[in-house]
């Protein structure tokens, strides 16, 4: 195998010992994006000139022995959610077609300033509004293993750039599972962060309570030294936490024995694809076999997760997608009227989903209707985190399946949005309680699709997370028939 | 008369912009009159992905003016978003709070009135402004993001004259306390009332009106009594008031319906889940320090021999209560100062207060030369006029213009002996009882001295050689 597509920590690892150098390891990401993505459509738009430059400085950083840190030549893309300094950032809208932000997102900042190269902004649903990619306004992303299927979403093109290993790394957003459902659709590993672990500084707001910055990669370690490099405190995210920043990657070294798992019975109910249940109940046997305690728990209103998620995230996302009137940047719709001008202009710049979505929060926020829509789902939020912390009080993390099914068709349900929401039901409950979250692969269905399992963990504690998941992760990292087959 | 019939309720709805020296939620800088859209950043053009983070300064500003006027400050506050679509509103919402605000309660003391109960004082950032020329508007954010405090007072006036009062006390206590410059024409101070009337003897408070761009002190009082007595008359004709917002026509000086209940904006206020919840602990309160407010800085001139109307003159404006602290000394004779030559020289346009040209502290210099008899009282007003006016030390002043009278009698009895001896037979009808020639002899020998005498010294030389 070359280098290239080992998984990111081992990228780290021969960058180091310098059998790797970051300029030909961009050329081969630069190259397999080439033959690869017309068939995928992950990238957006590519920043080659910008990553030649980043590669060739931390070529001379390598050889002078003055690396900044384990992501130093590490070819990372990012969802076009992230704003970056004279790159259009679209967030996969037309209405901010032809933007290009003055300033760096925090995550970009301090990407660059552990000498990571960002090749390209990647493709994802409008908003973050979506399980499949499907809406973005620039086409779908396809998923590695079967081009005729979705690789999830909102963050699929994040998911399928790392699968297709056109990239070893990269970022993504999860407002109700924008990470860990593709990252279970496309078999490889992707975190979401405790809510307030990763700045939210420059990332294009859906859900200000919900949203959080997570990594992709192959491996559970990759997926550490990426959280390592973005998290912490950020004066300009008054909502991102001022706790220490422990070392991940050394986490996981820690093992599992007598790590306790509970499996939530409400998570593998009805809508489970038995393939799916399967592969998890796989999982949990593993750990057994680890010398973990594996507990049945109960986490009653999970249930009521994507009712109350559905309330929250569009009543804040009518709110912080007002800013999209034409008037100051973006698409503006020719008229001659105030009010003309702002309806034209919203009506041809969003998608059905995001108009869909605002109106649904306009509405659950009205005179009237706050009481019984927001209020009611803010009520439920408090009860769905309380059963979190009475689970955490007897075990150290919750494991279930990530995704109900594997990667469904494409257009499969565009004509069906709630059987589209119901694709977050096992990952909205961690968002709604701020808590980390992660998929990691445990195995394939008969189709050879990837299925991934989920765990959730205590407020902060990423570390245990990325201990169990490490402990579950397959030895190696099949390749998907697209990148065999070349 | 129908209006006698009706008592007005009137409460008032304050924006103050708060005198910080950066934005609320960003670090640009909120000074006023800059070429538009050059302080702005990501936050404050609400371009996407920007978020707030919140000046302490400003929740500084407003626990100063909480305690000022006896309000409660919460210790937990909640910022929320005020939803609404206008150009000037680059986020689409506005930064404010709703259902819990940093102060509740309090009053403001109104001088010569009583104290005006107030509902609440909320922190929220101010949106920019539209400017609409010939062929289109354009947009200003450099105010987008300035922070205020919206002062919310109680349904407790009962006139436009109250109202007006009560909003000139606000002001000036705003100001005395350093939080906010007082200035209506840009825009810094604004004001909207709410306004209905009652049949007197009425408990029940009638259908209210708001009414906006009232912003100088004739307009309020214009507008709130235009407003009075179109409720009254529409009520006497049988009619309704309805809930909505009105426009002052300060041109016509009508008021106008701008919106109805019906066409209002649905705010759909909910909290801002960009910001923590404000947390502001005993501590913090206690350690911000409250100057006095005007009515306690007029009880202590009152108090200190200063006449009612020149304290309440001073008190008006902080600059000339600056001034007579600085002048010092006894405050009755300082207060005569301030509003004597001092409210003259302003006034012939001699002296700008803002910025005085003299030490104010060098008046009393001017007091010791007139006591000690060294110059006259005539000399010392002008002494002191060119004091305002040059800032050139007192005794340069006197020096320059030759104003030191002639006080010592060995220099003085050899002009009174020449008088007398020039004058015999006024010196015969003085002995013979006509004592009002004194003053002639005077005068005689102050034109000798070209007026430089010290009429006092020379009175009693006079009497003493005439031997009375």
């Amino acid at each position: 195998m070359t280098p290239d597509l080992l998984p990111l920590s081992q990228v780290s690892d021969a960058l180091a010992a310098r059998t790797l150098s970051p300029e030909a390891l961009l050329e081969a990401s630069l190259s397999r994006i080439r033959s690869l993505d017309g068939k995928v459509h992950a990238f957006l738009r590519l920043t080659s000139d910008e990553a030649s430059a980043a590669a060739k400085a931390s070529g001379q950083r390598r050889a002078a022995g003055k690396a900044l840190g384990p992501l130093d030549g590490i070819p990372i893309a990012l969802k076009d959610i992230f704003c970056m300094s004279g790159v259009e950032t679209t967030c996969g809208s037309k209405i901010l077609r032809g933007y290009v932000p003055p300033y760096d997102a925090t995550v970009v900042r301090k990407l660059k300033q552990a000498g990571a190269v960002i090749v390209g902004k990647l493709n994802m649903d409008e908003f973050a509004m979506g399980s499949s990619t499907e809406n973005s306004a620039f086409g779908p992303t396809m998923n590695p293993w079967d081009l005729a299927r979705t690789p999830g979403g909102s963050s699929g093109g994040s998911a399928a750039a790392v699968a297709a290993r056109m990239v070893p790394g990269a970022f993504g957003t999860d407002t109700g599972g924008s990470i860990r459902q593709p990252a279970a659709l496309v078999g490889c590993a992707g975190l979401k962060p405790t809510y307030g672990r990763v700045s939210r500084y420059g990332v294009i707001a859906f859900a200000s309570s919900l949203d959080q910055v997570g990594p992709f990669a192959q491996d559970v370690r990759g997926v550490a030294l990426l959280l390592a490099a973005v998290a912490g405190f950020d004066e300009n995210d008054q909502t991102s936490s001022t706790r220490p920043v422990p070392d991940y990657a050394k986490a996981l070294d820690l093992g599992t024995r007598g790590l306790r798992i509970g499996v939530p019975r409400e998570y593998f109910g009805e809508g489970l694809a038995p393939e799916v249940e399967k592969a998890v109940r796989g999982g949990i046997e593993k750990l057994r076999g680890l010398g973990c305690e594996i507990r049945e728990i109960s986490l009653p209103n999970s249930p009521h997760a994507i009712a109350t998620y559905y309330l929250v995230a569009t009543a804040e996302a009518s709110s912080n997608l007002a800013r999209y009137d034409g008037v100051r940047y973006g698409h503006r719709a020719q008229a001659t009227q105030l009010l003309e001008m702002y309806e034209r202009t919203r009506a041809e710049g969003f998608g059905a989903e995001v108009k869909r979505r605002i109106m649904l929060g306009t509405y659950a926020l009205s005179a009237g209707y706050y009481d019984a829509y927001y209020l009611k789902a803010q009520k439920v939020r408090t009860l769905i985190r309380r059963d979190f912390d009475r689970a955490f009080e007897s075990v150290d993390a919750v494991l279930s399946p990530t995704s109900p099914t594997t990667a469904f068709r494409l257009g499969e349900k565009m004509d069906d949005p709630l059987a589209m929401y119901l694709n977050d039901v096992y990952t909205v409950p961690a968002n709604l309680a701020g808590l980390p979250g992660i998929s990691v692969p445990c195995g394939f269905d008969s189709r050879r699709l990837p299925i991934g399992l989920q765990l959730i963990g205590r407020p902060f504690d990423e570390e245990t997370l990325l201990r169990v998941a490490h402990a579950v992760e397959p030895a190696g990292h099949p390749l998907p028939p697209l990148v065999e087959g070349r | 008369m129908p209006l006698a019939d009706f008592e007005p309720v009137i409460g008032l709805e304050v924006h103050a912009q708060l005198l910080t020296r950066s934005k609320i939620f960003c670090g640009c800088s909120t000074r006023f009159g800059a070429a538009p859209n050059t302080h702005v950043c990501p936050v404050c053009l609400g371009l996407p992905g920007a978020l707030p983070a919140l000046n302490r300064a400003a929740v500084e500003m407003a626990i100063k003016a909480g305690k000022a006027f006896g309000c409660a400050i919460a210790e937990k506050s909640i910022w929320a978003r005020k939803n609404y679509f206008y150009p000037d509103l680059p986020k689409g919402y506005q930064i404010s709070q709703y259902e819990l605000p940093v102060c509740k309660g309090g009053a403001v003391p109104v001088p010569g009135l009583r104290s005006i109960a107030l509902e609440r004082i909320h922190l929220e950032e101010d949106a920019g402004k539209n400017i609409h020329a010939e062929g289109g508007s354009e947009v200003d954010l450099n105010r987008s993001g300035v922070p205020l405090i919206e002062i919310v007072g109680k349904p407790d006036l009962r006139s436009a004259e109250e109202a007006s009062e009560y909003l000139k006390a606000l002001r000036l206590s705003l100001i005395y306390l350093g939080v906010n410059d007082g200035n209506l024409e840009e825009g810094s101070f604004r004001c909207d009332a709410n306004v209905s009337v009652r049949r007197k003897g009425e408990t029940k408070l009638g259908t209210r009106v708001e009414l906006k761009n009232i912003n100088s002190f004739r307009f309020v009082r214009q507008a709130i009594e235009h407003e009075i007595g179109r409720q009254v008359e529409l009520i006497e004709k049988g009619g309704k008031v309805v809930l909505e917002t009105r426009l002052f026509d300060n041109e016509k000086g009508v008021t106008r319906a701008m919106r109805s209940k019906e066409e209002a904006n649905d705010y759909r206020y909910f909290p801002e889940p960009d910001l923590q919840p404000l947390l502001v602990s005993q501590e913090w309160v206690r350690s911000v320090a409250v100057p006095p407010l005007p009515q306690e800085v007029m009880d202590a001139l009152i108090a200190a021999g200063v006449s009612p109307a020149d304290a309440r003159t001073i008190v008006n404006d902080p600059l000339l209560v600056d001034v007579h602290r600085r002048v010092g000394g006894d405050p009755r004779r300082a207060a005569l100062f301030v509003v004597g030559e001092l409210a003259r020289a302003v006034n012939d346009r001699e002296a700008d207060l803002a910025a005085l040209k003299f030490d104010p502290a060098l008046v009393r210099e001017v007091w010791s030369l007139q006591d000690s008899g060294a110059i006259s009282s005539t000399a010392a007003k002008d002494v002191l006029a060119e004091l305002i006016r040059t800032g050139e030390p007192p005794s340069r002043i006197v020096e320059r213009k030759g104003l030191a009278q002639v006080s010592d009698s060995s220099a003085l009895e050899s002009v009174v002996d020449a008088v007398l001896a020039r004058n015999p037979s006024e010196v015969e009808r003085y002995k013979g009882g006509k004592a009002n020639l004194l003053g002639f002899f005077v005068g005689q020998a102050m034109k000798e001295l070209k007026g430089k005498g010290n009429p006092g010294a020379l009175n009693a030389l006079f009497k003493k050689k005439l031997g009375s």
